[in-house]
């Protein structure tokens, strides 16, 4: 700042600094704590939470084959929970992976189950990802065999629970191939103390091959599901994997499996060159070079696959190839307790796989729990509380099997309905049903429908193109108009539908409905797909999940009136046919799923046998909706609602007893003044808006509050209306101390900080809503007086918006008297009047302190108040710098200025007029003449009388005087002190 | 201004507490004179008036757009909702709320909300009030009572006239709803009001937020402004998947659970969370609001 900057200015941008910094440092105090508290949550949510597991990743070296004599390295990890030690062993768990994963696939539930307080061991089956070795399919030999040295591995571990020496304390998981091991080598190897199998095959070649007649075991061929698999294993589990991987099943996490399988593949084939250690028969060593036409398939497995899909048929050796890699045959053998988990919505491996599974180990007098699941390889993990169910059944399996903890488990079965879509999430939602028995697939009732319809021609297509779309293998997870209800578009020419009359009251469907269908080919062979539609009122028909059931039908005649009923097991599904739906069946030729004829060919079809209409039988199942979260969540929100009352009842019986304790005395001594104030003191920050104030107002009094702008006047009026808090000082008004809000307020009128009307009201609508507000009674309002000092005439009809400054003013003078109140404050009340607006005020002001009442006006206009105020306060700086009656403040004898034509006269007549105090000369013609006892008549008269010419007599404004004698002639106010 | 006025009172007796004798604190800006205050605002007239005619251009869209050209968007199953609005009275009322949902009735409630203090503060009427004197919690209180009101008769009339048009136009039929079976009139009804309660509870974020925001400054704009900024934002976080457990905060994230109402049964579960968390922010911001309220220097 340069030497030429006065020296105020500097002053004046000094005071200015300090608040903005004020100002800012509050800002900042508050924003900062909003901001840490905000950091800190975050980071509170963020923060890595102590995993309470580590883990170990290591190459084991295991020798497989049927002689025990081929050497592969199996990628592995083992989750150890905090606190396993040698004195302190746990359980282990193997967790495999589904087909074309690797151990990274199941690491989330690895994670929830080593939090569980298991060891949890995970490997990438042989054939897959970093491990060496071929795809043998969960060959006893090979993957069965691995997995039993993994548990010689756990056996030989000092923090794993031992039942015997070389015997660890296990449970095996996995889904679909996992779920398939976990069955076989609970058959193999008798150190598996639990199993939980999910949504895995009974009998691989049935699961293949479908066939839902049960007259020949020749099925068709499901190529979609077939070659998404043969080629997710060419690539060594680096192709295409989307809906095989659900390892996260009851994870109730990743429910986008497939992203990060590519990924994998890729890491296991580049990682590790020696990967594929046995060279498959025509192919060389490396997952770089691999056979092109197996990948990492096993030569045997792999010239099987191109036999029969090529030929759609299963011949012998492959039949038998996969007997050996089917839980089916080693079922008597399985004696660790199992929990089947199997998915709704599954077109690979449907749930009568599981029903079979199921029936097999619980004939030994093994455990065997089952539930089902809104989700399965079509339908991904399923809605959320699916996840949470099986989460609990799966702990709660191991924790009584593996950790002897709680009672046995229940011997209920489990299933789930879609019953919606999550609204918040999207994704479906289902309700969970239990019933105490397992009722297998053909429930515990049955409800049979007619359907009804002639026999029908369809055509099969020539390679069996175009084709329905039932089913999109592969895509998996969950998008949800692909499977609820089917994506099924039935060509023309390739369906006959039978329907039902709308039923007549809603059937809860629970199993695997049946019907009998008929069929004459000129081939003697058909290739059919039946399926059942929920037809609602409005035709629209939905095909439950999108599954359907393909059958091969041999020995067919070649006319329908000769075809034997055949009875047609339909895939199971739960779904609730409501009451005026109909049940259709339709019988396709062709579906894009399934392999079937090529040569083109007509098939007569009907439903039911040749003497009556078709009858479709619905398995039913009465189950108990589980209770879910939701009751407690109602809980939660009744008692946060009760909370609420009480923390409020509380909140104002607090505030009530704060009031009650509030100083309510009466100062006898004031009790008769309307207001007397002591000590006012106001700082904002560090700035000093008021420092101390003192002045009273009695009655009758019109006191005047002086000073320039940022004395502290509004400032001091807005505390006198209980519009700010003092920061220190006492106002009594009649006695009773002033608070905000104080109920004393009322028996104040006030005009602060200029007018303040609804805009959009009138005048007189303005002042009777402003009266409503008070709640006083009508009569104490006195409207017409009010009205009439407003002096708006007409005006007082419009809106408010279109008034003048002046008019609303004037408005707001008359508001501050409704109910002529006893002490009325005015903040520059003459402010945009015109002079005789102002000349009026004067005179209703005056009239309003005669009866008893005062007028407390704020002003920066001296002339207003000294012809208005009988009192004046002077506030400069936020302090009264003088304050009594107007006269003393002006003094006992007033000046005059005189305007003469012969000055050297004038003042020679006025050294000789006696009682003339003083005189000075001002300018060529004006003295400024101080008349002490001499009236201004005689004063004028004798000059007269003199001969001096008098153009004018002025009163001199002693008040200006004063005030600037007293404020001196800064202009600064208080504000830039 | 005449100076003839009678200026004389009768003996001005005063109640023990100073106040003037017709002064009642319970008495002050009662809940009727507040409402009748903001009833005689363009501002509510124009929030309810158009309550009442966002259904009729509703319908006359519906009239003049023809047959669909089967373009579904978004939301898969729920875009059934526009499809199936035709279908009835219940199914076009719940239409109506569907589309004003997410925005309309957002920034409906926050205007009566975010108005109603900052309002009075730019008019300067606010500082009236308080001498008169009106109890700060009171003069919240009421204000706070009447936006509910208001924000609940704006929901209120949105139902009412898409009902009462769409029963008109396209009768009165079962509600028809994305993959539950159709729900009977009677039964239908029930869930539409339940629908429009739970949106009801749901804008207790905006009416809580906007109202804070008004009591924090004095330019309505602001308040009202802000408060739907931040819903917006809100719904923009909840869109981001990576949040995961954290969007469960979010004051938004259970905007949409209304939609469980319309599946067979109900889903309850989302409803209550969301009511849960509505009301757990409507008491915040109103308890932020009454505690920074009663200690504010009020300066415009």
């Amino acid at each position: 700042m340069g030497p030429g900057v006065p020296r105020r200015t500097v002053a004046v941008m000094r005071a200015l600094a300090a608040r903005v910094r004020a100002k800012i440092n509050r800002r900042w105090i508050a924003g900062g704590v909003g901001v840490v508290l905000l950091a800190g949550l975050a980071a509170w949510a963020g923060w890595p939470e102590d995993p309470g597991y580590r883990t170990v990743d290591e190459r084991v070296a295991v020798r497989t084959g049927p002689a025990g004599d081929q050497d592969v390295t199996l990628d592995t990890r083992l989750y150890l929970p905090d606190g396993a030690s040698a004195g302190k062993k746990v359980p282990a768990l193997l967790l495999a992976h589904g087909f074309g994963g690797t151990k990274e696939s199941v690491a989330l539930d690895a994670q929830d189950l080593a939090g569980l307080g298991y060891a949890v061991l995970t490997w990438t089956a042989q054939g897959f990802g970093a491990s060496t070795g071929q795809i043998h399919l969960n060959s006893p030999d090979y993957e069965v065999r691995d997995a039993q040295q993994l548990l010689d591995r756990l056996a030989k571990r000092d923090d794993i629970q031992l039942d015997a020496a070389g015997d660890p304390r296990v449970g095996v998981l996995g889904g679909s191939y996992g779920g398939a091991l976990s069955l076989l080598l609970a058959a193999q190897d008798k150190r598996v103390d639990a199993i939980v199998p999910m949504i895995t095959w009974n009998d691989l070649g049935r699961s293949l091959f479908a066939q839902s007649a049960a007259t020949t075991d020749d099925g068709v061929f499901k190529q979609a599901w077939a070659g998404v698999f043969f080629s997710s294993g060419m690539s060594g589990g680096r192709g295409r994997g989307g809906g095989l991987d659900l390892e996260s099943l009851g994870a109730g996490g990743d429910a986008n499996g497939d992203g990060d399988l590519g990924a994998e593949g890729d890491g296991g084939a580049d990682g590790d060159g020696g990967a594929n250690g046995q060279a498959p028969a025509g192919g060389a060593a490396g997952p770089g070079n691999l056979n092109p036409a197996c990948g990492r398939w096993a030569a045997d497995i792999c010239q099987t696959y191109l036999r029969v899909a090529a030929a759609g048929r299963l011949d012998a050796d492959s039949r038998q190839q996969l007997a050996a890699r089917s839980p089916a045959s080693v079922l008597t053998q399985i004696k660790a307790p199992t929990l089947l988990i199997q998915g709704l919505a599954d077109s690979l491996f449907p749930l009568n796989e599981a029903d079979a599974n199921a029936r097999g180990i619980a004939a030994n007098g093994t455990p065997v729990r089952v539930a089902w699941f809104s989700g399965g390889h079509d339908g991904g993990d399923g809605p959320q509380s699916d996840s949470d169910r099986l989460k609990f059944l799966t702990a709660q399996w191991f924790d009584h099997y593996l950790k002897g903890n709680g009672e046995a488990p229940a011997d209920s079965f489990t299933y789930s309905r879609i019953t919606g879509l999550d609204a918040v999430d999207r994704g479906t939602m289902a309700t969970g049903y239990q019933v105490t028995d397992y009722p297998g697939l053909a429930g515990q009732g049955t409800v049979q429908v007619p359907v009804s319809g002639g026999p029908r021609t369809v055509a099969n297509p020539p390679n069996g193109t175009p084709a329905a779309l039932s089913s999109l293998p592969g895509t998996g997870s969950g998008a949800l108009s692909s499977f609820v209800n089917g994506v099924v578009s039935d060509l023309p020419g390739q369906h006959a539908r039978f329907e039902s009359a709308p039923l007549e009251q809603t059937v809860s469907v629970v199993g695997t409905p049946s019907v009998q269908i008929r069929a004459a080919s000129p081939t003697g062979e058909a290739v059919l797909y039946v399926k059942l539609y929920d037809v609602d009122p409005n035709g629209s028909a939905a095909l439950s999940m999108g599954l359907i059931a393909p059958l091969r039908l041999t020995g067919l005649p070649t006319s329908i009136d000769k075809a034997q009923p055949v009875q047609v097991t339909l895939p199971g599904i739960v779904r609730d046919f409501e009451a005026g739906h109909r049940l259709r069946i339709t019988i396709a030729t062709a579906d894009q799923s399934y392999l079937g004829p090529s040569a083109p060919v007509d098939y007569t079809v009907a439903v039911g046998p040749a003497d009556g209409g078709g009858l479709v039988t619905l398995p039913t199942v009465p189950g108990t909706p589980i209770a879910t979260a939701d009751a407690l969540w109602l809980y939660v929100l009744l008692g946060l609602l009760a909370l609420l009352a009480v923390g409020l009842v509380l909140v104002i019986f607090v505030a009530r007893r704060r009031q009650r304790r509030v100083d309510h005395s009466v100062s006898a001594a004031h009790a008769d003044t309307p207001l007397w104030v002591r000590g006012l003191r106001k700082t904002y920050g560090d700035f000093v808006a008021v420092d101390s104030i003192d002045f009273t107002v009695e009655r009758g009094q019109v006191v005047g509050l002086l000073g320039p702008n940022g004395a502290g006047k509004t400032t001091s009026l807005r505390v006198l209306m209980g519009l700010t808090q003092a920061t220190a000082g006492e106002v009594l008004i009649f006695g009773h101390r002033l608070a905000p809000g104080a109920p004393v307020l009322s028996r104040i009128g006030a005009l602060v900080e200029g007018p303040g009307f609804l805009p959009h009201l009138s005048g007189e609508q303005n002042l009777a809503a402003y009266w409503r507000a008070t709640g006083r009674p009508w009569e104490e309002a006195r409207f017409d007086d009010a009205l009439a000092i407003a002096g708006l005439g007409d005006a007082v009809k419009r809106k408010v918006k279109n008034y003048s400054h002046g008019m609303k003013q004037r408005l707001a003078v008359a508001q501050a008297m409704l109910g002529l109140p006893e002490l009325l404050v005015l903040d520059e009340p003459t402010d945009g009047l015109d002079p005789p607006q102002i000349a009026e005020m004067r005179r209703v002001l005056q009239r309003y302190a005669s009866d008893g009442r005062a007028v407390l006006v704020s002003s920066h206009l001296l002339a207003e108040v000294e012809q208005t105020c009988t009192h004046a306060v002077v506030v400069h700086k936020g302090r009264v710098v003088a304050s009594g009656r107007v006269d003393e403040i002006v003094g006992d004898s007033p000046t005059t200025l005189l305007d003469v034509t012969d000055i050297d006269l004038a003042s020679k007549t006025l050294d000789r007029l006696d009682g003339v105090t003083g005189y000075a000369v001002d300018g060529e013609r004006t003295l400024v003449v101080d008349l002490g006892d001499v009236s201004r008549t005689d004063a004028v008269s004798a000059l007269v009388r003199a001969g001096v010419g008098i153009d004018r007599v002025t009163p001199r404004r002693r008040l200006e005087d004063a005030f600037l004698a007293l404020v001196g002639d800064s202009t600064a106010g208080s504000g830039d002190r | 201004m005449s100076t003839d006025v009678e200026l004389k009172t009768g003996p001005a007796v005063a109640q023990p507490d100073g106040a003037a004798a017709g002064y009642r604190a319970g008495r002050t800006l009662t809940y009727g004179a507040e409402f009748a205050r903001q009833w005689r605002r363009k501002r509510t007239q124009l929030a309810l008036g158009f309550m009442v005619v966002l259904p009729i251009i509703l319908l006359i869209a519906f009239e003049l757009g023809g047959e669909d050209d089967d373009g579904r968007s978004g939301r898969g199953q729920f875009s059934q909702l526009s499809d199936a609005a035709i279908s009835g009275g219940l199914n076009f009322a719940m239409f109506a709320l569907f589309v004003s949902a997410s925005f309309l009735l957002v920034v409906v409630v926050a205007l009566f909300h975010g108005d109603t203090v900052a309002s009075e503060a730019s008019w300067g009427s606010l500082r009236y009030l308080l001498a008169v004197p009106v109890p700060r919690a009171r003069l919240l209180g009421i204000k706070l009572a009447v936006a509910l009101s208001y924000s609940a008769l704006a929901i209120l009339t949105l139902l009412g006239t898409a009902l009462i048009l769409g029963t008109a136009r396209y009768g009165w039929h079962p509600l028809q709803s994305g993959i539950a079976a159709e729900i009977p009139a009677g039964e239908g009804t029930l869930r539409l009001l339940a629908t429009a309660g739970f949106l009801g509870i749901n804008m207790l974020v905006v009416a809580g937020l906007a109202f804070l925001l008004s009591v924090l400054t004095d330019a309505p704009l602001g308040a009202v402004g802000g408060a739907v900024l931040l819903y917006i934002v809100s719904s923009i976080l909840d869109q981001i998947e990576a949040l995961g457990e954290l969007r469960n905060f979010l004051p938004t994230h259970f905007a949409q659970a209304y939609l469980g109402l319309l599946t067979t049964p109900m889903q309850f579960d989302d409803i209550i969370k969301g009511t849960i968390s509505a009301v757990c922010y409507f008491a915040a911001f109103c308890a932020l609001a009454f505690y920074r309220f009663s200690r504010k220097d009020v300066v415009s």
